[in-house]
């Protein structure tokens, strides 16, 4: 078993570090439903944590949890160290949390470049006035960000379309555009929900490249949903699985998949 | 810097030429490429230091004279760079094509036995590394981008900018040993080695003295009267002796700017904002932009539409006239001249022709409807006919001599001579050394005098001089009656439809000629599209009985203009069948430069040809393909075949 609390080597060398965020015994309920049960888990500094789950076991509640847009009515939030208050989605953001939507959430009006400058936003400093006059602190901070949102591009092999508008795109370009916004955040940890529903073999080969690259290259921190079991496994350094709201297995890709548990969840099992 | 003095100025090598550029052209710029969305520019004085930096590494790295460097990458200023760095270091230095699979990789590397490899990204570093087992000789492997390799074991790997930075600091060391390597170069030193990519067998290693490289630039620039002004841009694949002359041997020769698009997919965007002034093409990408322009034509308002059309027929009516200073009276003149204003120079612009004085295409035949519409829009757009062991240039079109069924005179230092047989033999100062390691070929291609045959059929036109190629020599065969059957002349007319992406016709030694063919998927998609047909795959497009009705009809409508060829009247298409997957140099049915491999072609689909014959209407088959990561499936169809109506052969047999 991994010692979670000390950080780890993963197989291919990559250094795992302290927790960045714990989740302790959180329950989230709508009104009478209980989404989430008194559940429990870390994430650890640069590594990739997938939560995965049938459908309806609370996935997406739980990113919503750790993104901060629900809060939960028992249990805690640990970032850093320390319990996180209640917070608006922009001061989420300020704290390097970065995600991605499972109904790709983009301005459709606008071109794949301008998308990937909202994602700089949280890094402009420079008031509304010097935003309208163009002069000074404003030009440079935008040519700073341009140029880190030229990076990101050049990262995720899209130049191509860096000007076209977001609505004339396909859904896996989008996907891939919504990742580049995310990143242009320069996020400590990255949330990406469902990442690869909807595509073919080769955009989900290309989506994992990625987002390996992305862990690798920038040493990101990245939690993710996704229901494709096999790229789940390919990618993750540990998995959450969750059913009805409760979590049923925690551990390695390989200790989940040899997990009773897990099987019954995923294959279903005779009540006899 | 001390030269053997045998050719011009001593300008007898690659480093010798950029020394001169260096010094002469000091801050005009030499290499741009767009990166982070700009054009980043390096002046022949930078491009000269940072070669020179990358070549005093490779000596620090182990290169010795007469080593072999593979280089592998799509076109960057860095790989440019590591052609003639290798060069100044006394090695040889061969480019690969960067979509090659890892076996025919191996191949190449193993049969030069290269001892590094320059690549550009994880993915050549990947293909390398998984056949390195095999390659005796090969030491090490230098990588441009850095992306995703930081967890790859580094005893043998290196990063191109560190190569760089030990040169730089190993410069006291070295530079001696540089200048005296550099010094040594002469007009017979090899310049480069090419893979052919081969119809047939395994590629051959083309081996180019500088000799070869350096006069067939100096021809050709002055033919073309090229300047150090211009520019071009270079997105054709390095492996090529077309880019290689073009981006490299003229680029040298005249001290011209070579700009590298930002990725494949923005060479587009790129042309229109480089605008280049000398601009070679394939014919397939002519087709491809003038499909794009006339499906967006089909969306245009109907104003737009009819202005379109309107200048668009004047122009074909006066426009290449105008483009070769033929007499043309005044009002077309002035006409042509509106024309341009409205329709004509914004489309050239959108296009990134708006600057081109020289465009070439070679490669393959161009249907004549394509060629003249660039040449309509005032475009100078010609045809050339080379080939790897020429150094490229056998003929060229000369300045208003320009036709779309000839590939033009001998270029300057050419002598051409047509056999018994009609193929054609050249003797030049761009004739190739040797294949390597493989003097029989040699041999066999090259003869005691220097004539090489060309393996094409063609003929010298009466009175103009201009060359006219038919066919491949070894395709040219006989039908069941007697006739001559040249399946390629049928092929390239029913490529000229913007449906037809590809042509195989079979017909040696039988009764009758039968096609395959593949539609092009932009052309007919969007003609679906508009014609609310839906359809879910290329294979269910391919096999729709309207686009069957559609392709029979331009089958009938190419045998009726075959019909009017009394020599190739035979040739007419009975029966065809639109295959099912596109022909694919994955699976080995193309060349890597896209040309169709019959004999393999013929092994694979046996059964549908068979069924072509037999008289059936309907065939089930199940074909092998392989996916670009090199995975194998197989994909399984019943094609309906279908059959075309031809035109009564003339009785010339009677008649003579």
């Amino acid at each position: 078993m991994l010692d979670s609390t000390e950080g780890y080597t993963t197989a291919d060398g990559r250094k795992i570090g302290g927790v960045v965020m714990e989740m302790k015994n959180i329950t989230l309920r709508f009104g009478g439903v209980v989404a989430i049960k008194d559940i429990s888990f870390d994430i650890l500094e640069g590594e990739i944590r997938a939560i995965i789950g049938p459908n309806g076991a609370g996935k997406s509640s739980m990113l919503n949890v750790i993104s901060g847009f629900y809060v939960p009515q028992e249990g805690e939030v640990w970032f850093r160290g320390a319990p996180r208050p209640q917070m608006k989605p922009f001061e989420v953001a300020r704290q390097g949390i970065a995600r991605t939507f499972q109904n790709i959430a983009l301005f459709e009006g606008m071109s794949v470049l301008d998308n990937v400058m909202t994602g700089r936003l949280t890094h402009m400093k420079s008031g509304l006035l010097a935003q309208s006059v163009w002069r000074g602190k404003a030009e440079a901070e935008e040519t700073a960000n341009r140029e880190v949102a030229e990076r990101i591009i050049d990262f995720l092999e899209i130049q191509a379309i860096r000007k076209t508008p977001v609505a004339r795109l396909p859904y896996g370009l989008k996907k891939r555009v919504e990742l580049a916004r995310a990143l242009a955040a320069e996020p400590k940890l990255l949330l990406l929900d469902e990442p690869m529903a909807g595509m073919n073999v080769e955009e989900k080969e290309d989506m994992s490249r990625f987002i390996l690259d992305v862990n690798d290259e920038f040493g990101t921190t990245i939690a993710l949903i996704e229901h494709d079991m096999g790229v789940v496994m390919d990618l993750s350094d540990r998995v959450v699985v969750m059913d009805y709201g409760k979590k049923i297995g925690d551990g390695t890709p390989d200790e989940v998949r040899n997990n009773q548990d897990v099987i019954d969840a995923y294959l279903g099992v005779s009540h006899d | 810097m001390a030269q053997t003095q045998s050719g011009a100025e001593g300008l007898t090598s690659l480093p010798a030429l950029l020394h001169r550029n260096a010094t002469k052209f000091a801050d005009a710029p030499a290499y741009r490429e767009k990166e982070f969305g700009i054009w980043q520019s390096w002046t022949w004085a930078q491009a000269e230091k940072e070669i020179e930096a990358l070549a005093l590494g490779l000596i620090n790295l182990g290169v010795n004279e007469g080593d072999f460097i593979a280089i592998i990458g799509r076109n960057r200023p860095y790989m440019y760079w590591s052609m003639v760095a290798a060069q100044s270091v006394g090695a040889v230095p061969v480019p690969l094509y960067q979509d090659a699979a890892a076996e025919e990789m191996a191949y190449v590397l193993e049969h030069c036995g290269a001892r590094f490899v320059i690549v550009a990204d994880q993915e050549q570093v990947d293909k390398v590394i998984e056949v390195q087992e095999g390659l005796h000789q090969f030491e090490h492997l230098i990588y441009l981008d850095p992306r995703g390799l930081r967890k790859y074991d580094h005893h043998s790997l290196h990063q191109f900018s560190h190569i760089q930075d030990q040169g730089r600091a190993a410069y006291d060391e070295w530079i001696e040993d540089l200048k005296e390597r550099r010094a040594k170069l002469n007009y017979d030193s090899t310049c480069v080695m090419l893979y052919t990519s081969g119809t047939t067998g395994k590629p051959k290693g083309v081996v180019l003295s500088n000799r070869n490289v350096i006069e067939s630039a100096r021809y050709s620039s002055e033919f073309d009267k090229l300047r150090q002004d211009d520019d071009i841009l270079a997105y054709l694949p390095m492996a090529w002796v077309g880019d290689y002359i073009f981006s490299i041997g003229q680029a040298y020769w005249c001290g011209f700017c070579v700009n590298c698009p930002e990725s494949p997919d923005t060479m587009m965007t790129d042309l229109r904002e480089i605008g280049p002034t000398y601009y070679f093409a394939p014919p397939r990408v002519f087709e491809t932009q003038l499909t794009t322009v006339m499906i967006r034509m089909e969306d245009a308002s109907p104003l737009k539409k009819r202005m379109f059309d309107h200048y668009m027929a004047h122009a074909r009516r006066v426009g290449p006239d105008i483009l070769d200073g033929k007499p043309v009276s005044f009002m077309d003149r002035l006409k042509y001249k509106i024309g341009d204003l409205l329709v004509y120079g914004p489309l050239k612009n959108t296009l990134g022709f708006s600057r081109v004085r020289v465009g070439y295409t070679a490669g393959e035949a161009i249907g004549p409807e394509i060629f003249d519409f660039y040449r309509s829009l005032g475009i100078n757009l010609k045809q050339l006919y080379g080939q790897t062991e020429a150094t490229v240039f056998i003929t060229a079109q000369p300045d208003g001599e320009v036709r779309s069924d000839t590939v033009g005179v001998p270029s300057p230092g050419v002598e051409l001579r047509i056999d018994d047989n009609g193929e054609v033999f050249y003797r030049s100062p761009g004739v190739f050394v040797e294949y390597y390691k493989n003097p029989e070929s040699t041999a066999s291609t090259k003869d005691a005098e220097g004539w090489v045959a060309t393996g094409d059929a063609g003929f010298i036109e009466e009175g103009t001089g201009h060359l006219r190629i038919i066919d491949r020599a070894k395709d040219v065969g006989k039908m069941a009656d007697g006739s001559l059957f040249a399946p390629k002349y049928v092929e390239n007319k029913l490529k000229f439809y913007p449906n037809i992406l590809e042509a195989v016709v079979f017909g040696n030694n039988r009764d009758e000629c039968t096609a395959f063919i593949n539609i092009d998927l932009a052309a007919v998609g969007n003609w679906a599209e508009r014609n609310n047909i839906a359809y879910a795959s290329y294979q269910e497009l391919a096999g729709h009985p309207q686009v069957l009705s559609a392709i029979q009809e331009h089958v009938e409508e190419v045998n009726k203009s075959v019909a009017e060829d009394p020599m190739l009247s035979g040739c007419q298409v009975h029966r065809f069948v639109v295959l099912h997957k596109e022909l694919d140099a994955d699976d080995g049915e193309l060349t890597r430069t896209r040309k169709v491999r019959r004999r393999i072609i013929e092994d694979k689909f046996a059964d549908i040809i068979t069924a072509l014959y037999d008289g059936s209407d309907k065939v089930s088959t199940t074909t092998e393909v392989t996916y670009e990561d090199g995975r194998k499936g197989s994909i399984s169809a019943t094609l309906e075949i279908r059959s075309a109506k031809v035109m009564p052969v003339a009785q010339q047999m009677a008649a003579e």
